[in-house]
Order: structure tokens, then C-alpha cells, then sequence
């Protein structure tokens, strides 16, 4: 059996599943003050009876990490930064202890400027007079040569909790985003590891002693001692457990846009048959844009809430959020009374809806039920034109082969997979606003946790060799190996395929069905005057996010039509 | 978080699976580095600059500029379509206004391409500052367009299209053509008739560094432009007077890339040649995106950088001062020059062969201009290659004036097709390309 567990804003979501099935479900409100008692209450409530020794999985998705950064909740880090040339690293500036130091690497890991010695042991000393007890230390060009940030990290000494590294962030180039995303992962360490300690704790009091797994922000999950080197991957991890909630229930064989609904907001994604399209750089939190690999989303302000107004003689539904709808005791109209006043959501405060709605109507001169089909239709097309401008924007993202450009991929979606409460009452407006065919999810109001318990472990490897300078890096990887020639892109392959291979495992994929691709292949030959002297080789590998193997059976089942809630359609035929 | 000054446009194009042939310059390695370099900048973040994905250039665009002997697909490869389909973008971008600023960072390059292509020149098959320019003509009705171009190599290509323009104000800045190729691009070349002093040639020594530049940029290129008025300033931005090129001779540097790309203010910039692709073209990409997007660009600096060792001498000092002197005054006296080069023969007409070195064979052409004091003159060229195609080809300019038109039209019509490979005419004043078919010939 598997537990699935997203804690969401408002909700948290819990499944407890084996191969036959959904066991279990329950959706309990999440305590934002008390996040950990939240996660026990809705374990306890899939596992009473349950044997322990039953339960192979856990998956957690938390708003821990997220909560932390958003509100600023996080300690003082100090941040050594060596650049060289180029923009001023004072550009990118974390917070009062952020230091700047001598040396230089260029774009193939090569010296340019060595590092001074005395002047960082001052920036150690000075960080533990000032109490500092995370630290990140990023170089320019560090995921081409570490051995800056390693000798820093040597220099600095004894006194710290927690040292992180950036060429372990991610193999990527982008020297702003290695800096934040390093922090970060600095800026959470304490409150991940000791909430984690105790979650494992109560788990153990339990007799639950299995390997803890944590949903990423890119629709995979890790084993939770793998995060401790990473925590901030486990950021924004609840829209990529709704989206790997609806991948169960993408039929595969086209492309597919998923609207995940909510109160306040949508969050759209994009599945080219059962993969979801990962980000090209990193997500964005607040401020702060990382490295940290993610699905590609757009969230837009409209939901079953939304505030619904006139404002120049023009309906408004959204983006912000008044408070909650009139039928659940809310003071402003929303999207959801005008599903209540059609009778699309049967609910017995129906009339209480319809009085609310009658000024608007009044002010556009319609009567309620023409009014709240214009709602639904306005709310609808919102969502619709923003699944627009995500799939052009993906369409748009810049190639750099003419093979690509020419003949590149275009994501063409024939389905739109809807989630999250309202879906099933939005369903039958989009249905007739949109050409692509609409379905609702099965279990919409669960997906996201199964989303969570059946996600695999996903990861990612870049990797350089350079025959030049006969070197073979992954930094990121902590490997470094020099090359016998002839070396070629099927020996690169070969070795970057085998990084990911060990780096999956060691963060809990399963060795007998594992998935990996090459994403990225490119050989360039180096010459220099007239004469080839080597090879450029740079590859890029990926377990990509999907579901893990062997659940064939339940996903078929959670399709079947019966179990899908009927689509009611709201504007007519 | 970094926040432009100006807002930027950039298509970055490197054709990773395209070259000349693998060991040539114009090879998939050469922006490689700059991509590493410009990635890790993390340039494509910064608030205000905006990564587009360029649309390729359709056979319209091309032969609103070209004669493509036989046809486009024929002497371009798709590569070319797309890197002209870079500036093409970025130039759309400028003119709706959704950014202030476009830079095509592209390659093939395209300025020593004129306007008949029998093949490859310098590395060059079609021209896409001049495909961009007049497109952006067309869409947006922009008038006056000036292009300065800052690469090493005289643009020979522009020049000759834009020669018979007078709403095209060329100004190229090069190594002298006596110590490199083309070998052309001196002050006394100064446009055709009429378009006389739309052209300008301003050859530097070698060995002049940014300091020469911006002389010539202070006491020469400012000045004319603010006596011209473009609509529009296009900078064909090479990127090989870099002290480390390995084709040429200048000392230029990456700050001083960016210093020139802040001073002359142009609304587009599209990259032309630049070899030195680790040593250079990584830092001085980013120094001139920063420049173009207002940002401080003082900590850009090559690895090698030595601020003694290519220090500018008195003697290239005084070679520059000279010729920037030599050039403004002819671009002052421009109405008296034209009348004495009037007197001294018949200027509508010249013959001129050309190299194609890329491609390794020659053409020979025979040019007519109408006289015309009120448009560029429809352009009649009997050109034929030494690989053995002959065609004659008719322009007709946006602004042609009726009788020019006439003119132009009656040049098509006369033609017979028996007497040459292709007849072709380019009508820009309703936007037209024709081939006269072979069976039309009469009797
Ligand atoms: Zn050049
Ligand atoms: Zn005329």
C-alpha cells in the first residue's frame, strides 16, 4: 500500500492506495500554524487499522519550504560569492551578510584569477562573530570547475550547521539563479531537517520505519535523506502533485492541457501524452528565481471565489478573492453562488445566491440566470485564454538548431484535463467555450494526493567532456575524471547515463523500471587556427516525471467513466 | 534584481548543426561559448530583456531585396532564411514598440551579400540587415533608415544595395581595404549619383583600438546622423576589430564594444563577423547587451585583458584623425563633389567585377541608373558569372518616381529571354517579383 499526502493551502488531501485501488480518502483542513499536526491527523485518518508493515510508500507533499520563503520565516545566511568579470555580483545581493570575494574561472573551468586565502578566512571569521550558522558559497562558472568553492569551503573552518555548495544545486549554467537557489537551500535547512525529524519520529512511534519521500517541485519525489542535501527542492511540490494526479488520468496518446481550479486561483500545466512539460530554467518563488527544476505552470486569479464585480459597466470575476462565497456565508458574489443559482452545484442556499446576484444583475440588465451564465462563461474564458498564452508560450521557447526551428516539436492539445473542487461545475462551460474535449479527473478532489503517492523519483545530469583538456565533469554529481582518447559522444553517453542511473537510485527509483532519456546531445568540434584540437561534448540526461510502474490496474479503473463525476453543461447545448 | 534601463529584444540564433564546412570560421562553434557566457550572466533574467524565437524569412522577403541566381533556396539554406528571420523579428519587436531596443544575435552573417547573389562572398549569401530593413519598410512605412556598420570588413554588401538610395544612409567603419578583405570601402566611394553622400567609408589603420572608434563615432558618425534624421539606426554589429581576432588586425576590446554600443545608440543592433570565439565574442556579447540595456557594463573584461598592451599609437592616432577629417568634409561638400564627379564622366553607368571568394568564382556587371533628382532611379544589371549564367535584373525603387517606374518596367519588357538565363524584375513599388518566363520569348 502507498499513502499519498498533499498539504495544501486550505486543505490537506490524503489517499491510501495499492495496486487494486483507492483504499482510502480523506480531505481534512490543513492548520497552518500547526503543519505537523495536520500531516499526523490525516495520516491517522487513511491508516486506522491498518497494519503498519503494509505500507511500502509515503509520499508527502508540503507547503513547509514554500511557507518558510514566502513569509520571510527564514534565519540569517551568510553567502560567499567569487565572480570575476562580468555584471557586479552586488546585482544579486541575498541579504546583509552576502561577501564577495577574488577569483575567477572562465567558461571551460579554466583559472582566470586564483582565490586569496587570507581574504576569505576574514569573511569566515566575520560570519561567526556575527553568529551565522548557514552558509552558501557560490562561484562564477562553478559548475564547469568547482575547485573554488571546494577550497572555500576548506578555508572557512569549523563553526557551521549547514554549507552549501553551488555546483550541487544543478548542473545549469546561470550564475544569479546558483546564488539564490543556494541560500535557499541554506535559508530552510533547519526548519526542514528538525520538522522532518519529528514527522519521522511519529512515524517510527507509529511503527511506520519506511524511508520518508518528498514530492519536487518538478512532479517527482526524492527519499528524504536525498532532500537534506537540497531542501528547497521541495518547494512548490502541490500544483505538481495535482498535475501528476491528472497525468493518471491523461489517455497518452495526445497532448493535454490540465487546469487544476481552485478557490482563488487556477494553475495550468501542459502533458505531452503522459510527461509534463518541465520549466526550461527553474521556478520562481516569490522573489527569487532558482534553479530548481519544475514543471512549466502559469496560475492566474480566477477560481470558484473569485470576487465577481462591476467595474465600468463591465462584468469582473477576479483576480483577488473577498472572502468566501455567498452560500457558504461569504458578503461577495462569486462564480460559485452563480453555479448554486443555475443549480449546477445544488445547494440549499440556492435563493441566498440568486438575492446576492440580483444588483449585479440589475446594474447589466439581465435577469440571475443569464447573469450567472455570463459569469461562468467570463470565469471560463479567463482560464481558456490563459491556457493559450502557457502552450504558446512553450511553442515559443527558443530553439537553437535549424533542425528545431524548423522541424521542432508544437504542442497541439486535443484534451483538457480539469481538477480541484469547482472543476466538475466549471466543466460544462468550458466544454462549450472550447473545441478541445474537456474531462474531469476522476477523484478531482483527490487527484493532487494521488498525484503525490504515485509519482516516481525523477532527477538530472549534465555532463562535459572537454578532449582538449582530456576532463570528463558532472559537478553537480561531484564527478570529475580525466579521459583516455578517442572519446566520442557515445563514451559521454554512456558515462552521463551512468550518473543517472546511481543518482536515481541513491534517491529511491526503482533499478527495474527505470526510465532514463537523453535530453539534450551536442558535439561541437574546437579548432583553433587551422587545426581541430578536440571536442567539445555536453549531454544532458533525465528520468523525466511519470508514475511509477505497476498500477496499471488502479489507473485504469480511476478512468473508467462511471467513476467520473457526469459533465453538466451550464451555457446550453 | 536587475531591472533595464531600456527595454531589449534579443533572438539568439547559433545554428549549433550549421557551417560553412567544419574547420571554417563560420562554424557551429561559434556563438557556443557566448551562449555559455550569456547564460551564465543569467542576462536572459534580467528584467526588460526579452528572448524571442525568430520566425524565418520568407521567399518574399528575400527577393523585395535580392536577385537570387536561379532562386532563393538555391543560393541560401534554410539557416540563412532563419538568421534574416532573426532581424526580421527582433525589427518587428522595435517598430510595435514592445521593446525599445532589438539585437539579432545571429549567424550566417549577411553584409558582404549585395544584390544580385550568384553565391557565397565573405562568408555572406543573403543580406539580413538590408531583408530586415526593407520588410520593415513595408509593414510599418519607415522611411529613413541609417546603417552604421561596425565590423571589420568593409560592408560591401549593403553598400552596393543601398548605393542608389537616398533615404539610406550607409556608413561603415572597417579596417583599410588595402590590408584586408574586401579590399574596397574608401572615402571617395560616396553612393551612386542620386544618392550622392548617402554613402560613407571611413577606413581605419590597422592596429586603431576603441579610442580611434570613438572619434570617428564623436566627429563623424554623430554629426551626420543628426544632419540626416533616420527613422530608424541599424548598427551591423561585427564583432572581429577585438584585439584577439585571428583574421584581423584592430585592438579593440569588449568594454570598448560596449561603450561604442552606448554612444551610438542604435535601435537595432545585428551581428556580423566575429572569429575570436572564446577570447572575445563571449565577453563583449554581454557587454554590448548591457550597454543596449542601459545596465552597467564597467566590470566586463576579458580574461586577457591589458589595457597597456594595445594601447593606440600616436601614429594611428594621427591616421585617424586624418581620414575622419577627410570623410566629414566630403559628406559637407557633398553637392559640389557630386557635380565635379558629374563633369568627369557618366556616373549612371559602371561596370564592376566581383569576387565571390567564399565560392571561389567571379561576376562581371554591367549597371544602369535613371537620372532622377526625385527618386533612387530604376536600376538595370546585365551581370553574368563566370560559372557561365547570365541574367539581367530590374529594380524598381519603393519611391519610384512614374517616369523611373516606366523606365524600369520597359527594361523588363524589352528583355528577351532568349539573350539571357533569367530575366528578372524587382518592382518594390507594389511589392512584386517577376521572372519572365523562357517560353515567352517572341518571335
Ligand atoms: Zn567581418
Ligand atoms: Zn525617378
Amino acid at each position: 500500500m502507498i499513502i499519498g499526502l498533499d498539504v495544501g493551502g486550505t486543505h490537506t488531501d490524503v489517499v491510501l492506495l495499492d495496486q487494486s485501488g483507492l483504499l482510502r480518502q480523506a480531505k481534512i483542513p490543513t492548520d497552518p500554524e500547526d503543519l505537523f499536526g495536520s500531516i499526523l491527523a490525516a495520516l491517522e485518518a487513511v491508516t486506522a487499522g491498518i497494519p503498519p508493515e503494509g505500507i511500502r510508500r509515503i509520499v508527502l507533499s508540503t507547503t513547509l519550504t514554500t511557507n518558510a520563503v514566502i513569509q520571510g520565516n527564514i534565519p540569517p545566511v551568510g553567502l560567499i560569492v567569487s565572480a570575476g568579470p562580468g555584471i557586479d555580483p552586488e546585482a544579486f545581493r541575498t541579504g546583509e551578510a552576502y561577501i564577495c570575494v577574488r577569483g575567477s574561472i572562465d567558461h571551460r573551468g579554466r583559472e582566470v584569477e586564483p582565490l586569496d586565502e587570507v581574504e576569505i578566512r576574514r569573511a569566515a571569521e566575520r560570519l561567526r562573530r556575527e553568529g551565522i550558522r548557514q552558509v552558501g558559497i557560490v562561484g562564477k562558472f562553478s559548475v564547469r570547475n568547482p575547485a573554488h568553492e571546494i577550497a572555500i569551503r576548506e578555508m572557512l573552518g569549523e563553526g557551521f550547521e549547514g554549507v552549501f555548495l553551488g555546483h550541487r544545486v544543478s548542473g545549469r549554467l546561470n550564475f544569479a539563479r546558483r546564488i539564490a537557489t543556494t541560500y535557499l537551500n541554506a535559508a530552510v535547512y533547519p526548519l526542514h531537517r528538525s520538522f522532518f525529524d519529528a514527522v519521522c519520529g511519529s512515524l517510527a512511534e507509529k511503527g511506520l520505519q519506511l524511508p520518508l519521500r518528498l514530492l519536487k517541485a518538478d512532479g517527482g519525489n526524492m527519499k528524504l535523506e536525498a532532500s537534506l542535501e537540497a531542501p528547497i527542492q521541495t518547494v512548490l511540490s502541490g500544483p505538481a502533485a495535482s498535475v501528476m494526479g491528472a497525468v493518471a488520468a491523461a489517455a497518452g496518446e495526445d497532448d493535454a492541457v490540465v487546469m487544476d481550479i481552485g478557490g482563488t486561483t487556477t494553475d495550468l500545466a501542459v502533458l505531452i501524452g503522459r510527461a509534463p512539460v518541465l520549466n526550461p530554467n527553474g521556478i520562481t518563488i516569490g522573489a527569487y528565481r532558482t534553479l530548481i527544476r519544475s514543471l512549466e505552470t502559469l496560475s492566474i486569479g480566477t477560481g470558484g471565489d473569485s470576487a465577481v464585480r462591476l467595474k465600468g459597466g463591465e462584468l469582473v470575476v477576479g483576480p483577488e478573492r473577498r472572502g468566501p462565497a455567498l452560500i457558504f456565508g461569504g458578503r461577495h458574489p462569486t462564480p460559485t453562488d452563480a453555479m448554486a443559482a443555475l443549480g449546477i452545484l445544488p445547494h440549499p442556499e440556492r435563493r441566498r445566491a440568486a438575492e446576492g446576484l440580483r444588483p449585479l444583475a440589475a446594474g447589466l440588465g439581465l435577469d440571475v440566470e443569464a447573469l450567472s451564465r455570463r459569469i461562468l462563461e467570463t470565469a471560463c474564458r479567463q482560464m481558456l485564454a490563459a491556457a493559450d498564452r502557457l502552450v504558446e508560450g512553450i511553442n515559443a521557447q527558443p530553439v537553437y538548431t535549424v533542425h528545431e526551428l524548423m522541424e521542432g516539436y508544437r504542442v497541439r492539445p486535443q484534451r483538457l484535463l480539469v481538477l480541484g473542487g469547482p472543476a466538475p461545475h466549471f466543466a460544462g462551460t468550458l466544454a462549450a467555450l472550447t473545441p478541445l474535449s474537456v474531462r474531469v479527473v476522476p477523484r478531482w478532489e483527490v487527484a493532487n494526493a494521488i498525484g503525490a503517492a504515485l509519482a516516481r523519483t525523477t532527477c538530472e545530469v549534465e555532463f562535459f567532456a572537454d578532449t582538449e583538456q582530456r576532463l570528463a565533469r558532472a559537478p553537480a554529481e561531484n564527478f570529475h575524471q580525466p579521459i583516455a582518447l578517442p572519446y566520442g559522444m557515445q563514451e559521454a553517453t554512456a558515462q552521463a547515463l551512468a550518473l543517472l542511473r546511481e543518482k536515481a537510485l541513491a534517491r529511491g527509483a526503482n533499478p527495474r523500471y527505470l526510465e532514463m532519456e537523453v535530453v539534450e546531445a551536442q558535439e561541437f568540434n574546437m579548432i583553433r587556427g587551422f587545426h581541430t584540437t578536440g571536442k567539445n561534448l555536453r549531454v544532458r540526461v533525465q528520468v523525466k516525471p511519470g508514475l511509477i510502474h505497476g498500477y496499471d490496474e488502479l489507473l485504469a479503473r480511476l478512468a473508467a467513466p462511471a467513476e467520473a463525476p457526469p459533465v453538466r453543461t451550464a451555457t446550453g447545448p | 534584481m536587475l531591472q533595464a534601463r531600456h527595454r531589449v529584444g534579443l533572438v539568439f540564433f547559433p545554428a549549433y548543426d550549421w557551417a560553412i564546412h567544419p574547420q571554417h570560421p563560420e562554424r557551429e562553434e561559434r556563438l557556443l561559448y557566448t551562449q555559455d557566457q550569456i547564460l551564465e550572466e543569467g542576462i536572459f533574467d534580467i528584467e526588460g530583456i526579452f528572448e524571442f524565437k525568430p520566425d524565418p524569412v520568407v521567399l518574399a522577403d528575400i527577393q523585395r531585396v535580392h536577385f537570387c541566381v536561379p532562386d532563393p533556396w538555391t543560393v541560401a539554406t534554410e539557416s540563412h532564411f532563419i538568421s534574416a528571420g532573426g532581424a526580421k523579428t527582433v525589427g518587428m519587436a522595435v517598430c510595435e514598440k514592445r521593446v525599445d531596443r532589438g539585437f539579432a544575435l545571429v549567424r550566417p552573417p549577411g553584409h558582404h551579400a549585395m544584390r544580385v547573389v550568384h553565391g557565397a562572398r565573405g562568408f555572406c549569401n543573403i543580406n539580413i540587415e538590408a531583408i530586415m530593413i526593407e520588410f520593415l519598410r513595408r509593414k510599418y512605412g519607415i522611411r529613413r533608415v541609417a546603417v552604421v556598420d561596425t565590423d571589420c570588413h568593409h560592408g560591401d554588401g549593403t553598400q552596393d544595395i543601398y548605393w542608389h538610395d537616398p533615404d539610406t544612409l550607409f556608413i561603415s567603419l572597417h579596417q583599410d581595404g588595402r590590408t584586408l578583405y574586401p579590399g574596397s570601402g574608401f572615402p571617395e566611394e560616396l553612393g551612386g549619383p542620386n544618392a550622392f553622400g548617402t554613402t560613407l567609408n571611413i577606413p581605419l589603420p590597422p592596429h586603431t583600438t576603441e579610442e580611434g572608434f570613438l572619434h570617428a563615432l564623436h566627429h563623424v558618425v554623430r554629426p551626420v546622423l543628426a544632419e540626416f534624421r533616420p527613422d530608424l539606426i541599424v548598427n551591423s554589429a561585427g564583432q572581429d576589430n577585438h584585439y584577439t581576432d585571428p583574421i584581423t588586425n584592430m585592438n579593440f576590446s569588449a568594454r570598448g564594444y560596449a561603450e561604442l554600443t552606448a554612444e551610438l545608440g542604435a535601435d537595432i543592433a545585428v551581428l556580423e563577423g566575429g572569429y575570436s570565439i572564446e577570447g572575445a565574442l563571449p565577453y563583449v556579447n554581454v557587454g554590448i547587451l548591457l550597454a543596449m540595456a542601459g545596465l552597467d557594463f564597467r566590470h566586463v573584461r576579458e580574461p586577457d585583458y591589458d589595457r597597456h598592451q594595445i594601447r593606440q599609437s600616436a601614429s594611428v592616432t594621427a591616421a585617424v584623425h586624418q581620414v575622419c577629417d577627410l570623410v566629414l568634409s566630403c559628406w559637407q561638400k557633398r553637392e559640389k563633389l557630386r557635380e565635379r564627379r558629374l563633369a568627369e564622366g557618366n556616373p549612371y553607368r559602371r561596370r564592376r567585377r566581383i569576387f565571390y571568394d567564399t565560392d571561389g568564382f567571379s561576376e562581371t556587371q554591367l549597371e544602369e541608373v535613371t537620372p532622377c533628382g526625385h527618386c533612387g532611379g530604376a536600376l538595370r544589371i546585365d551581370s553574368t558569372s563566370d560559372r557561365g549564367v547570365h541574367i539581367l535584373a530590374v529594380h524598381v525603387p519603393r519611391n519610384a518616381c512614374p517616369s523611373c517606374r516606366q523606365q524600369g518596367l520597359a527594361w523588363y519588357e524589352e528583355a528577351s529571354p532568349r539573350r539571357f538565363d533569367h530575366v528578372f524584375l524587382q518592382d518594390q513599388t507594389n511589392d512584386r517579383f517577376e521572372t519572365k518566363p523562357r517560353d515567352a520569348a517572341r518571335p
